[in-house]
């Protein structure tokens, strides 16, 4: 479904990733690992668009969205949550996942979007600004699920949020996938997050992917040692 | 003087003031959401004005010729004839010119000074050197008189009751429309509103040609109290821009207060002393308030 080849984005004259190639299947999600400044903002910036490949290449279900701009990218299936969250701080909450609508038919928020996260309903008249960080958290889940995307891109979606949240939001990920089949890409520093999500795991280090299990054959260890300092 | 009288002058003045507001509201409104959107000091927004003014002296003038029974309805159509064609104009100079420019505010800065100067060239050598006035329908000229020694002109009255509809209309749009909404997205996080699916380009190109248009709307309000020269629209950028500055350049309830504030300090000022005093003692006083709030009289509350 996203099938990501040998991707090189540079910061002006000094490189962040040297060649980054992962395919993720329909139905499937992956996680991938690394510690701070490792690559994983720079890889999904250059996924949604916001940052310029130098050279590889990016398909989403067969269509080349290299060259594109981000929101032709979200007409095309990748919708993105960035790390930070990023949701628009003055806009109502309702607004906030309207801004995802710009493709859809019907501008209306699906129920199924309200019955994933009840808060947002509760919320839906307050600005944006004024939630908490696992509110936004889920706000910004929201705003990208409208879009109807096929491979969902989250980055660090576990980042200063209280554990009992990030066990819902661990949960809302697993009801995605069930409910759409979509692939969902998420980037960690949280094993037991990933664990609980991903089907594969993948560890960034220094702008390179240096090791690949299924979550089966996964050596819980081994991939501690490259989240330690 | 009895005091009555004194009362009725303030009253009549404060209302002359009022057409001077409009004008003022309707191209601060135009310059504040280009710039809140985009960034982009227009300073060729002045002669989008005056293309609205000759929006409505061409449109009197074809009525005289071919139609001069139409003198009377003519007006309405031709103001929003003059939303249109500012409209388009706007539009083309975002894709021509300053989508070329973002991210470089000197240049744009430049280079639409330089298009204002180009405009009013083209002004002289179409409708010529000379200032023009259409020809008001009736129903515009006159006055109401509420009571003995007062009276109110009916195209002030007219024109602030334009501007309460262009401005509530850009509010409701702001908050209700979709383009209000990928507005506000945009100006809360551009590359973010992108990423949701919003096509920013696209909308700048769209809020730019809004401004112009609402810039339009202002010059037809002005062919209501003076007459329309190549330079008409130039006049009025300076007192914009302090409409804009003097409001906090990204709140629109601002720009209501300072448009008011302003037009009704010059216009009440000039009765007491002359024109040019009267600006002196308006800039004397903006200066003053922007130095004890340099954000200007509203600035935005919400975090960011
Ligand atoms: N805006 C930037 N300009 C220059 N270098 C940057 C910028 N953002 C990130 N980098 C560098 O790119 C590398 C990867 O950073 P990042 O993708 O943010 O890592 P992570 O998200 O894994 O913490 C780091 O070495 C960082 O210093
Ligand atoms: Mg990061």
């Amino acid at each position: 479904m996203l099938n990501v080849k040998d991707v090189h984005v540079a910061y002006g004259q000094s490189e962040a990733l040297h060649g980054i190639s992962f395919e993720a299947n329909a139905n499937e999600t992956v996680a991938i690992m690394g510690r701070n400044g490792m690559g994983k903002t720079t890889l999904f910036k250059s996924l949604i668009g916001i940052l310029p490949l130098k050279s590889g290449q990016i398909e989403v279900a067969g269509n080349e969205v290299s060259k594109d701009e981000s929101y032709k990218r979200v007409a095309k299936g990748i919708a993105y949550v960035p790390q930070g969250r990023m949701i628009f701080p003055t806009l109502t909450v309702e607004e906030n996942i309207h801004t995802g609508l710009e493709n859809a038919k019907v501008k209306k928020v699906p129920d199924e979007i309200y019955a994933l996260f009840p808060v947002l309903w509760e919320m839906r008249r307050r600005k944006g600004g004024n939630l908490s960080g696992g509110q936004q958290q889920q706000l910004a889940i929201a705003r990208a699920l409208v879009t109807d995307p096929k491979v969902l891109l989250l980055d660090e979606p576990t980042e200063g949020i209280q554990p009992s949240i990030i066990k819902d939001i661990a949960r809302a990920l697993n009801e995605i996938r069930k409910l759409r089949q979509i692939t969902i890409v998420v980037s960690e520093q949280v094993l037991s997050f990933a664990m609980d999500v991903a089907d594969r795991l993948f560890v960034i280090e220094g702008g390179r992917l240096v090791h690949e299990s299924t979550r089966a054959e996964t050596d819980t260890a081994h991939i501690k040692q490259f989240l330690s300092v | 003087m009895s005091f009555d009288e004194i009362y009725n002058i303030a009253l009549m003045q404060g209302f002359a003031g009022l057409s001077l507001f409009s004008v003022l509201l309707l191209m601060g409104l135009g310059l504040a959401i280009i710039f809140g959107q985009m960034g982009v000091i227009n300073m060729a927004h002045g002669e989008f004005m005056t293309i609205g003014a000759y929006t409505i002296f061409m449109f009197s003038s074809l009525t005289e010729t071919y139609a001069p029974g139409l003198v009377q309805a003519y007006f309405p159509i031709a103001i929003v004839a003059a939303f249109f064609i500012a409209f388009a104009f706007g539009w083309l100079t975002e894709w021509a010119l300053i989508r070329h420019l973002y991210k470089r505010p000197l240049d744009t800065l430049l280079a639409t000074w330089g298009l204002s100067l180009g405009m009013q060239q083209v002004f002289r050598s179409t409708f010529g050197p000379k200032e023009v006035s259409p020809t008001l329908p009736e129903w515009l000229m006159g006055s109401w008189a509420p009571s003995e020694g007062l009276d109110i002109p009916i195209n002030g009255l007219f024109v602030l009751g334009l501007t309460a509809v262009v401005t509530g209309g850009v509010l409701l749009a702001l908050y209700k429309s979709r383009w209000g909404l990928r507005v506000r997205a945009t100006v809360a996080n551009r590359a973010m509103a992108n990423a949701t699916g919003i096509n920013t380009k696209r909308t700048d190109r769209l809020t730019f040609a809004i401004g112009c248009g609402i810039a339009g709307v202002a010059g037809a309000a002005f062919t209501t109290i003076g007459s329309t020269g190549p330079t008409s629209g130039s006049l009025y950028i300076v007192d914009a821009f302090l409409v804009v500055t003097f409001g906090g350049a990204a709140s629109l309830l601002g720009t209501v207060a300072s448009a008011f504030g302003i037009a009704q300090t010059q216009s009440i000022a000039e009765f007491f002393l002359t024109g040019s005093m009267a600006k002196v003692l308006t800039l004397l006083l903006i200066v003053t308030i922007l130095m004890i709030r340099p954000q200007g009289l509203f600035a935005s509350k919400i975090r960011r």
